[in-house]
């Protein structure tokens, strides 16, 4: 057989967003949670890609473009908001921060 | 070609373990980068080079170069290894996990158990096609990024800004309001100050 099959790319994009939904459940420190999130991204991207050339259609190269473009923004974001969390408590751990004081 | 896409998954995978799984913040995101790069070497298999190239320059480049530049800002040391690597213990995360693989092993055998007609050759979508499509059809969303991109940039230099806690004193913000309230709050800030630095901003944002 000459190629791969869809299914092949669609679990390995399955699996890159399970290791990163289970590195954002059970990590605590900000670093590593954002970097889970961007690897759960990446494998939305993944997805994209396979079904776009899956299916011989650029929109999936579109809508990678699309997923770059936020997280871009979002690591932008998150870590400007670890920088004012490790400034505030000299931690970088998440449960210090799970109530908000208003 | 097939053998391109398969090492690029495993090794995608396996980095991405070494990503979740490392106490260490540096060794995390050199790993997380031979996890992109991985990816990108799986986008190239697939027969998308734009995205591929896109995925090395922005993901591998910017995003992760901001990382590590925000890693060796913070300073962490060793400390901050040892309290992960306390964390890190199995009972911690064993339950969340089999939880996500349950559902992940429900997904995978949807997946399995379609007809598996599609077969991915490789062919090229170049970046023409791409950009055509990008600057015909979806120039709206162009144009939603670019907003997004805007509304990142102003929200991160608002957010980043270190004034309010990093400079020790609040005088020169209190100082016209109540002369004398600031004179009470003053010491108590400086004597809590050390142990717990989040209390100190209650005092000065109530003033």
């Amino acid at each position: 057989m000459n190629g791969v099959a869809m299914e092949h790319g669609l679990v390995l994009a399955a699996v890159l967003f399970a290791l990163g939904l289970g590195g954002l459940m059970f990590r605590r420190n900000m670093i590593f949670v954002l970097m889970s999130l961007e690897v759960m991204l990446n494998a939305a991207g993944l997805a994209f890609i396979v079904a776009g050339t899956g299916w011989e259609q650029p929109e999936g190269q579109v809508m990678f473009l699309l997923v770059i473009t936020l997280a871009a923004a979002e690591a932008s974001v998150g870590l400007a908001l670890l920088i004012q969390l490790y400034h505030r408590f000299k931690t970088l751990n998440l449960d210090v921060a799970s109530r908000m004081r208003g | 070609m097939e053998l391109a896409f398969y090492l690029g998954g495993l090794t995608a995978v396996l980095a991405t373990l070494g990503v979740i799984a490392n106490p260490n913040p540096v060794h995390a995101v050199l790993y997380l980068v031979v996890s992109l790069l991985a990816v990108a070497m799986v986008f190239f298999a697939l027969g998308a080079p734009f995205a591929g190239t896109l995925e090395i320059i922005v993901y591998a480049g910017a995003i992760m170069v901001l990382f590590v530049f925000v890693v060796m800002m913070l300073n962490l040391g060793q400390a901050a290894a040892e309290q992960e690597r306390e964390w890190l213990k199995a009972r911690t995360w064993l339950g969340p996990s089999l939880l996500a693989a349950v559902l992940f092993l429900t997904l995978v055998s949807l997946l399995w158990r379609g007809d598996g007609q599609s077969v991915i050759t490789g062919g090229g979508l170049t970046a023409k096609g791409a950009g055509t499509l990008l600057y015909g059809p979806w120039l709206l969303l162009v144009e939603l990024g670019a907003l997004l991109l805007l509304a990142a940039l102003v929200t991160a230099s608002h957010v980043g800004r270190l004034s309010p806690v990093a400079a020790p004193s609040p005088a020169p913000r209190d100082m016209p309001t109540n002369r004398k309230g600031k004179g009470a709050t003053q010491p108590s800030a400086d004597v809590e100050g050390q142990p717990q630095p989040a209390d100190t901003d209650t005092p000065k944002e109530d003033s």
